[in-house]
């Protein structure tokens, strides 16, 4: 009888000891003061702000750092001006290509596909339908288009704009019309370069950020 | 002899009465059964010979529908576009070929129906698809007007009742089995100490005497009298409680295996796993900010105003579709969307994401720094996320951990032109060809802590 209570002592004792072992709490610390910030921390939950909640969108009337301005709107019609008037900014090259790539494959190949032709992930497994290739006869895929596309989205399509920043979307942009050239079997977008470059570094922004990059070179 | 006879002759015919009354009473529900599994054949039967009238291939339809226009319209929900079943019906036929081909040119030629359809969609311009021939619009138009099949819905949904009930059954039946064994065991337990009893009570009755034990010292009693065990044991009990004290002690504030239950049941298994969605997609801060950053809800948005419900392989065992579905319905209800509408209401309220990995405020660690620069794989310190259904914390992300992993792994100084000379320098310094992340001053207090 005395063994029996003895093991029965013995289970109830580990079992307390298993249970206190709880994965949905976080563990005991040492000093907190030192563990917790006392600053606001990102994403934190405080008091002072609107819905407690430390991540904010932007004041009205304010711009980010580095916020460049866009100034096509959304709309039809702002995709058709875009289409029209915009051209890349940055210079046509490797690195910007290789840039987009990688990026394309991060956030547009889940649905887009490897190749641009609109059989990503996503689309094979039939969670998104109907997503077009870039060498669609219906579609006018050109980089103006492409770069609004990104920041406002369009129909199924969401904005990228919070993902990618503009140089990036630039990148992303000559990638998708390499991938274009790619699918219609033309010379790719690096071939074809010159002629885009050349306007580009016509612009006078472009020329002094040339300057810069020759003179760090130099150094 | 007779009775039983007669009785049982009385039984038979009691029992083809009472059969008979219960196959009258089932008759009606035998029909109803019978009915609806052959009415889906009879739909599409129906849909089929109407199909043939206005010269439709429901199949190729389907297929043309799936590549061309799902990207904006569902059958029975509104999305981008308005919902599309029994669009044929609504229309013209020769009226539906021009729009669907180009809907910009109909408006523009001043066609007040479609002027009209324009104006009611928001002036939301529909794609021109110049390369679909009247003959593959007709496909179209008979996938998408073929009558909601409504049983076979139903009998879909009870094909998956079936499923779980009888994997639950298995579940079930798993642990029936062994709460049945444990009985069986108790009772075993139970009789054995009973059987013993009786044999006890026999053997009294019987007079055999049991020879009582002789008591010698108590075991405790010699234990305390010899002195040298009484210091080994001493000893011994000191080095054991040293061991698991500093054993537990080491393990305060270390979070390994933590996984809180989230306000919204989000699975990186069915976004990274099952779909492969990059982990930078979702968290685009990581590649550029000191923090992987939560995704804001429109990144959700970007995807789930499209997807509403998951599709019903997605449900496991643990979690059901009507499970998952209503997961996506606190997200709506979180960033503000009315399905329904397709549109925004404003009403939003935060979503208070549980923090798994958290470092102590005196430690700075930078995401960037190794997703970007070393381009370290998420799971090198989060582990195999892309299998979590629930998230914990895999890495112990002490001290020791970061200092094991900065003296081990090797910098890639290939393509980094800028610091070749330094590189150049300290490998002479340590004679070695490899840098690891200590030898480049990784393990410097002021790296980590300031």
């Amino acid at each position: 009888m005395k063994t029996l209570i003895n093991i029965g002592i013995a289970i109830i004792a580990s079992a307390t000891l298993v249970s206190c072992f709880n994965d949905k709490k976080p563990n005991y610390q040492y000093f907190p003061n030192m563990y917790e910030p006392v600053g606001y921390e990102t994403y934190g939950e405080y008091r002072i702000f609107p819905d407690e909640q430390e991540a904010m969108v932007p004041p009205d009337n304010t711009l980010s750092r580095g916020h460049t301005a866009y100034d096509y709107e959304n709309s039809t019609d702002g995709l058709l001006r875009a289409k029209q008037e915009l051209t890349y900014p940055y210079p046509i090259t490797e690195e910007n290509v290789s840039a987009g790539a990688q990026l394309y494959t991060v956030y547009c190949a889940v649905c887009h596909g490897d190749k641009g032709d609109g059989k990503g992930i996503l689309a094979t497994r039939e969670k998104f339908l109907g997503i077009p290739s870039y060498a669609d006869a219906g579609r006018t895929i050109v980089p103006g288009g492409v770069y609004h596309v990104q920041v406002y989205g369009l129909n199924a399509m969401g904005s990228y704009a919070a993902q990618v920043s503009e140089k990036e979307r630039w990148q992303i942009t000559m990638h998708v019309m390499d991938l274009k050239a790619s699918l219609k079997g033309e010379p790719g977008i690096l071939e074809t370069a010159e002629a885009i470059n050349d306007s580009i570094s016509s612009l006078p922004e472009n020329k002094m950020e040339a300057v810069t990059a020759s003179q760090v070179d130099k150094k | 002899m007779h009775i039983p006879v007669t009785n049982k002759k009385l039984y038979n015919q009691q029992m083809k009465k009472v059969n008979f009354i219960h196959l009258r009473s089932k008759l009606p529900l035998l029909l109803l059964v019978f009915l609806l599994t052959f009415s889906t054949t009879i739909y599409s039967q129906d849909a089929a010979a109407d199909n043939a009238a206005a010269g439709g291939d429901v199949a190729a339809g389907e297929a043309l529908f799936k590549a061309n226009c799902a990207a904006c319209h569902k059958l029975d929900k509104k999305a981008v576009g308005p919902a599309l079943r029994g669009v044929g019906d609504k229309f013209d036929r020769d009226w539906l070929h021009k729009w669907i081909r180009n809907s910009q040119a109909l408006i523009a030629s001043g066609d007040a129906q479609a002027i009209k359809l324009f104006e009611e969609n928001n002036k939301a311009i529909m794609t021109a698809f110049p390369a679909l021939s009247d003959a593959d619009i007709d496909d179209i138009l008979a996938y998408v007007d073929q009558p909601k099949a409504e049983p076979a819905p139903a009998a879909a949904g009870a094909a998956p009742a079936d499923g779980t009930a009888a994997s639950g059954g298995g579940s079930v039946s798993n642990t029936l089995v062994i709460g049945a064994l444990a009985l069986i065991f108790l009772l075993l337990v139970i009789m054995l100490y009973l059987v013993t009893n009786t044999l006890k009570r026999i053997a009294e009755a019987n007079g055999v005497v049991y020879e009582e034990k002789e008591k010698g010292t108590p075991i405790w009693k010699a234990f305390v009298q010899n002195q040298f065990l009484v210091l080994v044991f001493t000893v011994f009990l000191l080095l054991a409680a040293a061991y698991f004290g500093f054993g537990y002690m080491m393990q305060v504030g270390v979070d390994q295996g933590y996984a809180p239950v989230q306000p919204i049941h989000y699975s990186h298994k069915i976004h990274a796993g099952d779909n492969q969605i990059d982990c930078n997609f979702c968290h685009s801060s990581a590649r550029k900010s000191k923090h992987s950053g939560i995704p804001s809800l429109n990144v959700c948005m970007n995807c789930h105003k499209n997807i509403s419900e998951v599709a019903p392989e997605t449900a496991t065992e643990e979690y059901s579709k009507e499970f998952y579905d209503g997961e996506i319905q606190k997200l709506y209800k979180a960033v503000g969307w009315d399905a329904e509408n397709q549109e925004y209401t404003g009403k939003t309220e935060p979503v208070k994401w549980v923090r798994i990995h958290n470092l102590p405020d005196f430690v700075y660690f930078n995401h960037s720094q190794h997703v970007t620069v070393a381009g370290i794989a998420c799971q090198t310190c989060h582990g195999e996320i892309q299998e979590m259904e629930v998230v914990e914390q895999f890495a112990p992300l002490t001290m020791g951990w970061c200092i094991n992993c900065h003296r081990e792994t090797n910098v890639n100084l290939a393509t980094n032109e800028y610091y070749a000379k330094i590189h150049e320098e300290l490998s002479k310094k340590y004679g070695v060809e490899k840098l690891t992340i200590a030898e480049m001053g990784g393990l410097e207090c002021g790296k980590c802590h300031y």
